[in-house]
């Protein structure tokens, strides 16, 4: 079945513009995010766009009084943007997760850090895809 | 349709101690972004949420997009400071429910 599917990918379009920056308004409201504390771990070249392996982890305490509240995943070459939302507490311990995601195209991979004082980090990376994932 | 959930957590710990857990689940992950040969559009089913919780108590979740890769996979850490017992449950757009349990000790 999978092979039906990616016959069909070409007709799959990336979102637009617009429609990322309300992804990603919908992720972190209006607050500007700033660069740093958050690392990808992501391969430079994916050959196969329906399992490519993400890791992302942030550089802060996780205690009560300061901890990272969320990561998003988004990457911006796909049909619809959001890839998954990794919501943490001090009980985790480690600011850091990891999945396999879709990959439709080449494009980059971006994380935003909310922080518990509502502050927001981010993080991008481009991944060259060889054989685009279906339906990401 | 969701089968096998499969969770790899340590059995014992250290008290303070960070340690990983790693998550699987079979599942097709259907984005609803593809056609089948006719041209139908094929309906969304995965799962979209994933929580991990301690003596009862979330402590990681996970929101879940059409993005992530059939059999979603996850791993993620937890610092338990006593011992209990961790569920995991995993939540599939057609309203069923799947879980796994696991015990932990936590030494000294």
């Amino acid at each position: 079945a999978a092979g039906v599917g990616m016959t069909l990918m070409p007709g799959l379009a990336k979102a637009s513009p617009e429609e990322v920056q309300k992804a990603i308004k919908e992720m972190i409201g209006d607050t500007t995010p700033q660069e740093g504390k958050v690392s990808l771990d992501l391969p430079e070249i994916a050959e196969n766009g329906n399992t490519v392996p993400v890791g992302v982890s942030v550089d802060s305490p996780m205690t009560q009084d300061s901890y990272v509240k969320a990561v998003h995943l988004m990457a911006d070459g796909n049909p619809s943007p959001e890839v998954i939302t990794f919501k943490f507490t001090p009980q985790s311990g480690r600011a850091e997760a990891s999945t396999r995601m879709r990959l439709a195209q080449t494009q980059n991979v971006v994380a935003f850090a909310e922080m518990s004082d509502g502050s927001v980090y981010r993080a991008a990376q481009p991944v060259k895809v060889t054989i685009g994932g279906c339906g990401g | 349709m969701a089968s096998k959930p499969r969770v790899r957590a340590p059995k014992s710990a250290s008290k303070g101690e960070v340690v990983e857990i790693k998550t699987l689940i079979s599942h097709k992950m259907e984005s609803g972004q593809r056609k089948d040969s006719d041209g139908n559009v094929i309906p969304r089913q995965i799962i979209n949420h994933f929580e991990a919780r301690f003596n009862g108590e979330p402590f990681f979740i996970a929101e879940i997009e059409p993005a992530v890769s059939a059999n979603p996979y996850i791993s993620f850490y937890h610092q338990p400071q006593e011992s209990g017992e961790y569920e995991f449950v995993w939540n599939d757009d057609d309203g069923s429910t799947y879980s796994k349990k696991s015990k932990l000790t936590v030494e000294g």
